[in-house]
């Protein structure tokens, strides 16, 4: 595979979200604006490109059976370095997205790609995997996002552009569901159309 | 009494998964069938609540004391990741027919976000042990009710003819979010 | 190839896994220590500075700390040329729909209310998160008010304060938390 479609899998073809069905904890729930969502997802991808490429260094010392357990070690330590710098230098984000932070390390999509790329594949390999599932990662959120923000809020990334409430629910709990669901439905779709079906 | 009302809002009001969004992925996983959804509730209740008791006694003996709260993720998720291990060694020795029932999910409750989430949310909330083992329990009972919820409507829902494209975790999310407003109709029974 | 699964080598990389990884967050925990502690500083003094009027100390050293409630209280003292133009109170309420809700409630010398801040909230966004001065004007309808005439009560429980439509329960956390603030300040300024 070329480093290009390393990189671009996971924007839509094997996007983690829309696809893999895969970290759909903060998907949900940090989405309710473009900032929140931009915010989580590249978190998200900087723990992923950095644990992909420690793993992808270690797997030849790692021994099998204890490989899961160094992981997460691995994952939970550059999650905690996350934790800390947004803490000292992005309080408003970091108080928004509140406990969504520490759970990055459940988050299916960075031990995934541990266990299915980095631990089989090269440093360079690795990296660019875990950048572009960030990436993948961040657009799915930027996506639900915008749309959450627009329709509840009636606002782009903290500008209003109606007066008033928006439809309150998008932003609350239900909302969250419904656009996941019908944003994967949309995808599925798209997906169909290209590969040549009805 | 403060007890009982936390285990309402917990289960109803604020339930973990339709409004907190904790534990969506076997939510979503493992739902098809009631039998499994019952098995996988069972298994997280008793982890959950085992999980947070222990976490919460590392926190203040451990972590406090020697001023290490930022190993806090780190030491949970592999207290989690122990504890999963030893429950099920042990439900092997001790209960072979629970450990068929359970045995398969317990895996899966490493990543189930409600573990981790719930054992910090104690900490976050600064409860004390009682509150924090109420706590955890009652979550786990918000979640196995939802997830049983869930399952029964989806068992019903595969004799439905769906539109291709929605099939699968599409039609289930979109029934997931009539669930989450349904349960909005609490909000305000309990503060 | 990976190293073979003997006793020695699984205990030995997990201890060296574990003793890298916990090095690194000792380095990373110091070095954002300082940070931390200053960005909730500068919170504080910004607050302080929304809420009152101009002033030329250091409120923050010349704060007191009461425990009251279950929580804590912080009352800041902000003078100009060493007269007391206004006493920031850091208050909280348990009641918020979400928990924990933090203000930062500025009061002047003769008692009436300057402004108020929300320092910490964690309502439900589009009805609870009205409490902040952003999202709608609930907040401002305290200021320039004496709560000897205003009755920090919802109109529902028999006050003046005019409730967030749908969202009673954050309305009565808010005249709560504001409330607490007050008696704190009558307590020790007016006595």
């Amino acid at each position: 595979m070329s480093m290009w479609k390393n990189f671009t899998k996971g924007f839509l073809r094997e996007n983690p979200v829309f696809i893999l069905v895969l970290g759909t904890c903060p998907t949900l729930a940090v989405t309710t604006s473009l900032a929140n969502g931009l915010g989580m997802g590249l978190s998200t991808t900087f723990v992923l490109v950095m644990s992909n490429l420690v793993i992808s260094a270690l797997k030849n010392l790692i021994p099998d059976k204890v490989r899961i357990p160094c992981f997460i070690v691995v994952i939970a330590s550059f999650v905690t370095i996350v934790d800390l710098v947004m803490a000292g230098y992005f309080q408003a984000i970091h108080a928004q997205l509140g406990i969504f932070i520490p759970l990055i390390v459940v988050n299916c999509i960075v031990l995934g790609r541990a266990e299915a790329f980095a631990a089989k594949n090269s440093l360079s390999a690795s990296f660019v995997d875990g950048l572009g599932m960030g990436f993948g990662f961040t657009l799915a959120l930027a996506v639900l996002g915008v749309v959450r923000e627009a329709l509840g809020a009636g606002s782009f990334f903290g500008h209003k552009f109606i007066s008033g409430d928006g439809i309150l629910v998008f932003v609350l709990a239900p909302g969250a569901f419904l656009v996941f669901g019908y944003a994967i439905a949309f995808v599925n779709r798209l997906n169909k159309m290209m590969s040549g079906g009805k | 009494m403060a007890y009982i009302l936390m285990i309402v809002s917990a289960v109803f009001v604020n339930n973990i998964v339709l409004t907190q969004f904790l534990g969506i992925c076997p939510f979503l996983g493992v739902s098809r069938r009631l039998s499994t959804a019952m098995g996988m509730g069972g298994g997280v209740i008793f982890v959950l609540t085992l999980a947070t008791i222990i976490t919460y006694l590392i926190q203040k003996y451990i972590l406090v004391p020697m001023a290490i709260e930022f190993m806090q993720t780190i030491v949970y998720i592999l207290v989690i990741a122990a504890l999963v291990q030893m429950v099920e060694i042990v439900l092997k020795k001790v209960s072979p027919a629970l450990y068929q029932a359970l045995g398969v999910y317990l895996p899966l409750i490493t990543t189930n976000c409600a573990i981790l989430g719930v054992a910090i949310l104690v900490v976050r909330k600064q409860f004390n042990l009682t509150e924090s083992a109420v706590f955890a329990a009652a979550n786990g009972f918000g979640f196995t009710f939802a997830l049983i919820l869930f399952a029964t409507i989806r068992e019903r829902l595969e004799l439905l003819n769906i539109p291709h494209s929605m099939r699968g975790v599409p039609i289930a999310l979109i029934l997931a979010g009539l669930l989450s407003l349904a349960f909005m109709g609490f909000a305000g029974i309990v503060r | 190839m990976a190293k073979p699964s003997t006793f020695f080598n699984m205990v030995s990389t997990l201890f060296v896994i574990c003793l890298v990884s916990s090095a690194a967050l000792g380095v990373a925990s110091a070095l954002t220590k300082e940070p931390i502690a200053k960005a909730a500083l500068a919170k504080r003094i910004t607050a302080i500075k929304q809420v009152l009027p101009e002033f030329d100390n250091e409120p923050l050293s010349e704060s007191s700390t009461i425990s009251v409630d279950g929580g804590s209280v912080t009352v800041y003292p902000a003078k100009k040329q060493g007269k007391i133009v206004g006493i920031a109170v850091e208050t909280f309420t348990l009641k918020g729909f979400n928990g924990q809700i933090k203000l930062m409630v500025g009061l002047l010398p003769r008692g009436t209310i300057d402004k108020i801040v929300v320092l910490q909230a964690n309502e439900t966004p589009g009805l609870g998160d009205k409490i902040t001065a952003e999202k709608s004007d609930f907040s401002k309808q305290f200021f320039g008010k004496d709560p000897a005439t205003f009755m920090l009560k919802v109109k529902k429980d028999g006050g003046s304060v005019d409730a967030i439509t749908a969202a009673t329960i954050s309305s009565r956390a808010f005249c709560d938390a504001v409330t607490r603030a007050y008696d704190i300040y009558q307590q020790r300024f007016r006595k």
